[in-house]
């Protein structure tokens, strides 16, 4: 019996307000909470509470049948708590109703894996500890920022005790192997992988409401036909995507609620098909083969790398900067400059400063505040700058002996 | 098909941008097939102009006996000189032409029973005069010449191009390189305007250089939107293989406007940012190199603001000065109030360096390695000065990109798209 793994991603960054330069020293006010709410409470509106009643009623109406899984970041959770609390009480809703499992992330939406694994350690921790608190449950599958997956990154997750990790299935790792199978860990063999479906999953997320495609108007129907007509050896489809696909992405006027409000019972009623949540797709199914997997791969564009994050001159030196006060910052703990610290750290800061989206896709665009690369890159700076000069003159103020002596399990990892 | 081109100046006699453009058009034109006969009021002899055909306005004879050349005629008489009028100054040299007419050919007396005028073909007191007589001679010229349209560049050449197809008639394209608005702001010379408006109503298409021009002449001009083209301009390649070396005599980066100091280039905008920047990092100098009707209004500002050890005025630069000009600089700076393309920036970057453009210029439609702000935006500009010389991998960034997009701005795809306007506008005129 196959099934359908339903997950999506919940995640609104810190967006920095516009800084510049001659505030360098005097203002350590970086984030710009009203663009923040504004955001949140409407995407709140449009998105994560209709979303949340539409699969609610699914849950009702079908059982046990449907299930989803989310992965909120630390980010939104934050968020949710300062600007749209009545978001937080309809996941635990939903959490409530044992249909739905929360996965675990790092609590800033970082790159942090690429770079330090203390700290990603640290941000797992961190995160994992909020779902549990929040939600009751203790979670049990791993997903990284923007689904970045290497065989360094699946190490430090089995280490952590995490048996199941969702990444992307990008075609210059699988070659002729199906994405539709559980696969492990090359180097740590007792880590299963879930891998994302991008074709099915992308005709939801960002062909839906394309209308320049042949698929077009894409009804519940001909979805489930799809599922239903894929390899017999496959075992699991894997949709992932953005939450934000339901009412922002796509609009409630191109269909997207009643597609989701339709699909899961016609697929229940007409297939033997079965949703199912990565934890429970981890105890059924064994892995077909390891993946191995020597350069991080994502689940952004064609490439599947991490271009578009980092790579470039200006997404470099913002990262290394970043990452040049990890001592400092985790010396002083204080918990201000360590929340800053990882607000700072948010994959969406890097993103704005890609210059790919110069000749690629519009996806890029989209909730990005700033008109080029070059903005974000200075305002970013200006704004690490400041927040240097606060944790420098905070560490220089240490008195010398109460100085700590520098923690030994530091070890960083370059890309 | 063969093309009537009414340019007014032509290399190496130029004085900016209209000069630049018409010719890097032409070749490309050349390159698709078409041939081109192109007037300008004063051939110097030492133009270098290809398989172009250049007529020289001034060799031309106009009978004045003709009715058409009677009425412009009459109209010279009262057609009065504006001391005060800029007619067309894109550039600096703008003032050395000046000073040349001055003192020669344009003294001379110009007589009824004249067959020959001698044009200056440069930019001076008597402009109005020449442009009249450019149209004569634009339809002496028409009459004795085999072509299939005409094509006239910017407002001194629009009567001769009108006058030309009045005679042939032939369709007439009109190309706005900059505009009466870009030039003056709101205090506009109301016969320039006059003459630019009556050309693009009597042209079957309206070229213009970017979307910015392109809208002023729908709005400003109320020109027939159907009609009007944007074709943004090509960059020619660097002349010389040679690259000019990075010499800097100074430790401390170097941040640098060049142009025209006229209302036009928003000089006062790049003052003030500077102030702004030196507040916070004296690790920098200003350089304003360039002359015009604001520079001592700039030197007063800048020593009012207490950095004069800090900012420097270059007086106007030239040829190789202005290559040594971008070698030291480590960023340059275009804040022009309105700048229907602007070439400059293009080619700072070829030159290596980052630069900033005001949103207000047409060159900010099609680069994108490059920061872009409002002119009137000091903060802004002043920030993103800020950043491109204190964090390094910023200009490195338009060291790997600029240069390459830069490159890759050429004339050919102009060309392309001019040769477009040329069929539709001969389908046109052929179905009519």
């Amino acid at each position: 019996m196959k099934s359908v793994c339903l997950y999506f991603q919940i995640h609104q960054p810190f967006r920095l307000r516009t800084y510049r330069f001659f505030d360098i020293g005097k203002n350590h006010d970086y984030f710009d909470d009203y663009a923040n709410r504004f955001i949140m409470q409407q995407v709140a509106e449009k998105c994560y509470l209709p979303a949340n009643t539409l699969l609610l009623d699914l849950i009702e109406s079908l059982g046990k049948n449907f299930k989803v899984s989310f992965s909120i970041s630390g980010m939104a959770l934050d968020q949710f708590e300062l600007y749209a609390p009545k978001v937080l009480d309809s996941f635990k809703e939903l959490a409530d109703t044992g249909c739905v499992e929360f996965l675990t992330e790092t609590h800033a939406h970082s790159l942090v894996s690429l770079k330090s694994k203390s700290e990603f350690i640290n941000q797992v921790k961190i995160h994992a500890g909020r779902i549990e608190s929040l939600f009751g449950q203790k979670p049990v599958t791993f997903r990284n920022t923007e689904l970045i997956y290497s065989n360094e990154i699946g190490d430090m997750v089995f280490d952590m005790g995490y048996r199941t990790m969702i990444t992307e299935g990008a075609k210059h790792i699988l070659g002729w192997k199906s994405n539709n199978r559980m696969y492990c860990s090359a180097t740590s063999p007792k880590l299963k992988l879930l891998l994302k479906n991008f074709q099915l999953s992308d005709d939801i997320a960002f062909r839906f409401s394309e209308q320049r495609w042949n698929e077009w108007p894409l009804t519940a129907e001909k979805y489930v036909g799809w599922l239903s007509s894929i390899d017999s050896k496959d075992e699991v489809i894997n949709l992932f995507m953005d939450y934000e696909t339901f009412g922002e992405h796509q609009w409630e006027e191109t269909g997207i609620f009643d597609f989701l409000k339709a699909f899961p019972p016609l697929l229940i009623k007409k297939t033997k098909m079965r949703f199912r949540t990565p934890a429970e797709l981890s105890s059924k199914l064994q892995p077909v083969s390891p993946l191995q997997v020597p350069y991080p791969i994502s689940w952004a564009d064609e490439e599947r790398d991490l271009t578009a994050w980092l790579g470039n001159e200006l997404q470099d030196e913002a990262f290394s900067k970043l990452y040049d006060i990890e001592d400092k910052v985790l010396t002083l703990n204080d918990p201000d400059i360590l929340q800053q610290w990882r607000y700072l750290q948010t994959s969406d800061h890097f993103y704005y400063m890609c210059t790919k989206w110069f000749s690629d896709g519009i996806v890029h665009r989209y909730f990005n505040p700033y008109t080029s690369p070059y903005d974000a890159f200075i305002n970013y700076m200006n704004v690490l700058s400041d927040f240097t000069l606060v944790v420098e003159d905070k560490y220089a103020a240490i008195p010398k002996d109460k100085t700590p002596v520098k923690r030994k399990n530091l070890k960083h990892k370059t890309l | 098909m063969k093309v009537l081109m009414f340019g007014w100046e032509f290399p190496p006699h130029i004085s900016g941008g209209l000069g630049t453009a018409s010719f890097g058009l032409t070749k490309a034109l050349l390159k698709t097939g078409i041939d081109i006969i192109f007037v300008i009021p004063k051939a110097y002899g030492d133009e270098n102009p290809g398989k172009v055909r250049l007529l020289n306005a001034s060799d031309v004879a106009v009978s004045i006996t003709d009715e058409i050349f009677k009425s412009h005629w009459d109209q010279i008489s009262y057609l009065e000189v504006d001391s005060t009028l800029l007619p067309y100054s894109t550039e600096d040299e703008y003032f050395t032409i000046l000073e040349k007419i001055e003192a020669g050919t344009s003294s001379e007396k110009i007589t009824l029973d004249a067959q020959k005028y001698t044009f200056s073909g440069g930019y001076g007191k008597n402009l109005m005069e020449e442009v009249r007589r450019y149209a004569l001679v634009g339809a002496a010229i028409a009459r004795d010449h085999e072509f299939d349209l005409i094509h006239a560049h910017d407002w001194l050449t629009y009567m001769a191009g009108v006058e030309a197809k009045k005679v042939s008639g032939k369709p007439l394209v009109v190309h706005m390189h900059a505009t009466e608005f870009d030039r003056s702001g709101e205090n506009i010379n109301q016969s320039v305007f006059d003459i630019e408006r009556s050309g693009m109503m009597a042209a079957d298409r309206v070229v213009a250089v970017s979307n910015m021009t392109r809208s002023i002449v729908i709005n400003r001009h109320g020109i027939d939107e159907s009609k009007v083209i944007t074709v943004h301009n090509g960059v020619e390649p660097p002349s010389t293989t040679s690259q000019v070396e990075n010499k800097k005599f100074v430790k401390e980066k170097i941040v640098t406007f060049l142009g025209r100091i006229t209302y036009q280039k928003g000089p006062e905008y790049f003052v003030e940012a500077a102030y702004k920047v030196l507040q916070r990092d004296p690790n920098v100098r200003f350089v304003m190199a360039g002359s015009g009707d604001l520079l001592t209004k700039m030197i007063k500002r800048v020593a009012e603001l207490g950095i004069s050890t800090r900012f420097h005025f270059t007086g106007f630069l030239k040829g190789d000065d202005v290559d040594k000009m971008f070698g030291m600089s480590d960023v340059y700076v275009m804040p022009s109030v309105s700048e229907p393309f602007g070439i400059s920036p293009l080619e700072a970057m070829r030159s290596n360096v980052p630069v900033i453009i005001s949103k207000q210029s047409g060159v900010a439609e099609i680069l994108k390695h490059a920061i872009k702000v409002d002119f009137w935006d000091i903060d802004a500009m002043a920030d993103a000065i800020y950043g491109l010389i204190n964090y390094p991998s910023l200009p490195q960034m338009f060291k790997s990109y600029g240069k390459e997009e830069v490159d890759n701005i050429k004339w050919d795809q102009a060309g392309v798209k001019v040769k477009e306007i040329y069929d539709q506008v001969l389908v046109d005129y052929h179905t009519k």
